[in-house]
């Protein structure tokens, strides 16, 4: 399964309880969406952490990121390319 | 504290059997297992009934009662703290008692005042009276909401009684769980009085009088949380207001000390716990014995902060060490006493705190609940503060961090982005002045649990729940501070609907003990109420002029404590080894279904995630609580209706 798979899985699951595709664009905001509170941030960020092996640090704990399906696969890769590159 | 019941004749045509009126006891026997008692009108007009926890004139005070020539009647629940005063006038005047109880006062004040008896009263209680020579029954609750008071109208009679148990063996068949009550439970965490869980089942609201007069029933208001207009408060220095503040809980403790039984006290090991424990020890020296919970969760175990006031103060402390286990346990005894769907765990370990009170010899405690909605304790006015301040210029950085202050207790992985809280906290904003701002951001999170509402139950709803809040609170409400909108929306939501019910009396009076609110005394609200908030928190030092009242009499660290609330484990109660059957069989996709509530596959989804150990989110947590003791509300009362009216029998 592709990433960005994966994570639009993950928050239709565990944070929309619903496998109907139809709810979740990959570009919308889960803030503006009212789906996710600050407890619920932690748990996406501990989900990527595992998920995908990487740290995120409290400077990227940002919306920018963490805030949609497309910021999140963008962070993960990212954060995968820099390791590698590391 | 004592269970009422009774039962009135809205017809001429009808009349009362002794035998309805002893059918509804057996249910309020947890209430009152010292004795029980019945009167029938003997134009069989009424009948009410009681069952005894006895405390004060042992062998006196059985109820119902009367008063000199019997025409009046009463069947009472609660205490009168200030019967000792109330009776040597009401004998001055020309009373004669032929008990000592404190029940006797209140038959006695209505032959003296009529209806304006209950604005001598100083106590907790739930009041059922009937004035034979009127022909006139009254229903009064106390002014805060300590004690309950169910109700609900047939065609032809009106049937009440301190718990909706007792109400079902008069029902011909199960009552439905109300739409319009989940909606709220989901937004407030609790139904907002007059509604319970239940169609058809109303309660007397906090501060409210029905009077049955010819067939019709009419409701007022004798007492309500008020507010002064902005500005007019209380006159005088900080020191008199502390030393005034000071000698009201004094009086407020030392008359809920009045018992012919020993009395206990609960220790959280808070500020509020801490500093009545202290004021019981200032009023007297006997050996007082405290009560007191452990968790097995170290995060929201207090032990350390409860050993260090037990030797501060000497006194003689016993302890429950609650483990997840014993919350899933319990649980369902939980709902059955609480008679309503909740969103928190947080009832049950109370309700083995209350057995330990029994298992102890004791029958009275007094505890702390209510300084927070009096006094200005609670985070989330803090929190109102904040956001008012960062209202005034929504785009500044540093004025939301203020917020971060707010929650060291909250675990989490690293520091949380701003952007985040700011996003969160940030609701309602651009409207500081509307009625609800200091809660919204609770009403929201805990509505993100009606996600799991089914579509049947969703096609039910009709109303919006906050505005229908709005539109119902007082004419005076905008003019009031903004701290003390907020204080009126948590005493009226939080502390009414809920503290007082699901996780105070209920809990309490399942192993037949009695609580005794001093911080609740009515006095000390009044009071209290027409303080210049900046007293109450000054800057975010919450509760500043009680801390001040108390500054000499407890350890500086318990003065110093930043302000842990109580909870207990959500998910982890029923997750963390494998969930009893009793989760699994009312959790499954067929119940689910089958009682209609909630979203089989998204509660699926939610089960499948609690199991895991990911769920970290607040509403995660309420919502998985509330779905399963909606669930539980229907599996006993609904479900089993005809067996839980035998099992109260």
């Amino acid at each position: 399964m592709n990433m960005k798979k994966i994570i639009r899985h993950y928050i239709m699951e565990n944070l929309l309880f619903t496998e109907d595709e139809s709810v979740l664009q990959d570009s919308s905001s889960f803030l503006d969406g009212g789906i996710i509170d600050s407890t619920g941030v932690m748990e996406i960020i501990l989900f990527i952490e595992e998920t995908f092996g990487i740290k995120v640090d409290d400077n990227e704990m940002l919306p920018a990121n963490l805030d949609s399906v497309d910021n999140l696969a963008a962070f993960v890769q990212r954060k995968q390319a820099q390791a590698v590159a590391a | 504290m004592c269970g009422i019941n009774g039962i009135a004749a809205l017809s001429t045509q009808i009349k009362i059997s002794e035998k309805d009126v002893l059918s509804m006891l057996p249910a309020l026997y947890h209430r009152g297992p010292d004795d029980s008692g019945v009167y029938l009108d003997p134009n069989q007009r009424i009948g009410l009934g009681h069952t005894r926890l006895s405390i004060i004139d042992l062998t006196g005070g059985a109820q119902p009662l009367h008063n000199e020539d019997r025409t009046v009647w009463v069947t009472f629940n609660g205490e009168i703290f200030n019967y000792v005063e109330l009776r040597k006038d009401l004998i001055k005047q020309g009373h004669s008692f032929h008990t000592h109880s404190d029940t006797e006062v209140i038959v006695h004040a209505y032959e003296q005042y009529g209806d304006d008896f209950v604005q001598h009263l100083n106590g907790q209680f739930a009041i059922a009276l009937w004035d034979s020579n009127k022909q006139r029954l009254l229903l009064v609750r106390d002014r805060a909401g300590i004690l309950p008071l169910f109700y609900t109208r047939q065609s032809d009679r009106l049937l009440f009684s301190s718990e909706i148990k007792a109400l079902l063996p008069q029902l011909p068949e199960a009552p439905c769980i109300s739409p319009t009550a989940l909606d709220q439970i989901f937004t407030f965490w609790a139904a907002r009085s007059p509604n319970t869980l239940f169609e058809d089942i109303f309660e007397v609201s906090p501060g409210h009088m029905l009077v049955l007069e010819n067939g019709d029933l009419r409701e007022s208001i004798y007492w309500d949380w008020r507010f002064p207009e902005q500005g007019d408060y209380h006159q005088g220095s900080d020191a008199d207001l502390t030393d005034q503040l000071y000698d009201i809980l004094a009086d407020a403790t030392a008359i809920r000390l009045r018992a012919d039984v020993p009395v206990g006290a609960y220790l959280s090991g808070g500020l509020d716990s801490s500093a009545l424990v202290a004021l019981i020890r200032r009023h007297s020296n006997a050996p007082l014995k405290t009560f007191s919970i452990g968790f097995e969760e170290q995060l929201l175990d207090e032990s350390v902060f409860q050993q260090q006031l037990i030797e501060h103060l000497g006194v003689e402390n016993s302890r429950i060490l609650c483990q997840n286990s014993d919350i899933a346990e319990n649980f369902p005894a939980t709902i059955f006493h609480a008679e309503t769907a909740i969103l928190r765990t947080a009832p049950s370990p109370m309700r083995q705190l209350s057995g330990l009170v029994r298992d102890s010899g004791y029958k009275v405690v007094l505890t702390g609940e209510g300084a927070d909605e009096v006094l200005g304790g609670y985070d989330l006015f803090k929190e109102a503060k904040i956001r008012q301040f960062w209202a005034r210029h929504p785009q500044s950085e540093w004025r939301p961090l203020l917020l971060k202050a707010l929650y060291p207790y909250l675990e989490t992985s690293g520091a949380q982005a701003k952007t985040y809280l700011n996003n969160y906290y940030r609701i309602g904003l651009d409207k500081p002045d509307q009625p609800g701002f200091s809660h919204l951001t609770r009403w929201f999170t805990t509505s993100q649990c009606k996600v799991f509402f089914s579509q049947e139950l969703n096609a039910r709803l009709r109303d919006n729940a906050v505005n229908r809040l709005t539109e119902q609170l007082p004419p005076a409400f905008d003019n009031w501070h903004s701290f003390n909108r907020a204080q009126y929306l948590e005493a009226k939501t939080l502390l009414g609907d809920y503290l007082l019910c699901s996780q105070g009396d209920r809990m309490l009076m399942a192993n037949s003990v009695e609580g005794r609110f001093p911080f609740l005394d009515h006095r000390v609200i009044e009071f209290a109420n027409r303080l210049n908030p900046r007293l109450k928190m000054r800057a975010l030092n919450e509760k500043y002029l009680f801390k001040q009242a108390m500054k000499n009499h407890l350890p500086r660290q318990i003065l110093e404590r930043h302000k842990q609330p109580y909870r207990a484990p959500d998910i982890p109660a029923f997750f963390s080894a494998d969930p009893p059957d009793y989760v699994k069989d009312l959790l499954s996709e067929e119940k689910l279904r089958r009682y209609g509530y909630f979203d089989a596959k998204k509660v699926g989804f939610l089960l499948k995630k609690a199991s895991s150990g990911s769920s970290i989110a607040y509403k995660d947590n309420m919502a998985l609580v509330g779905v399963l003791s909606t669930q539980l509300c229907h599996y006993f009362f609904i479900e089993n209706f005809f067996s839980t009216c035998s099992r109260s029998n």
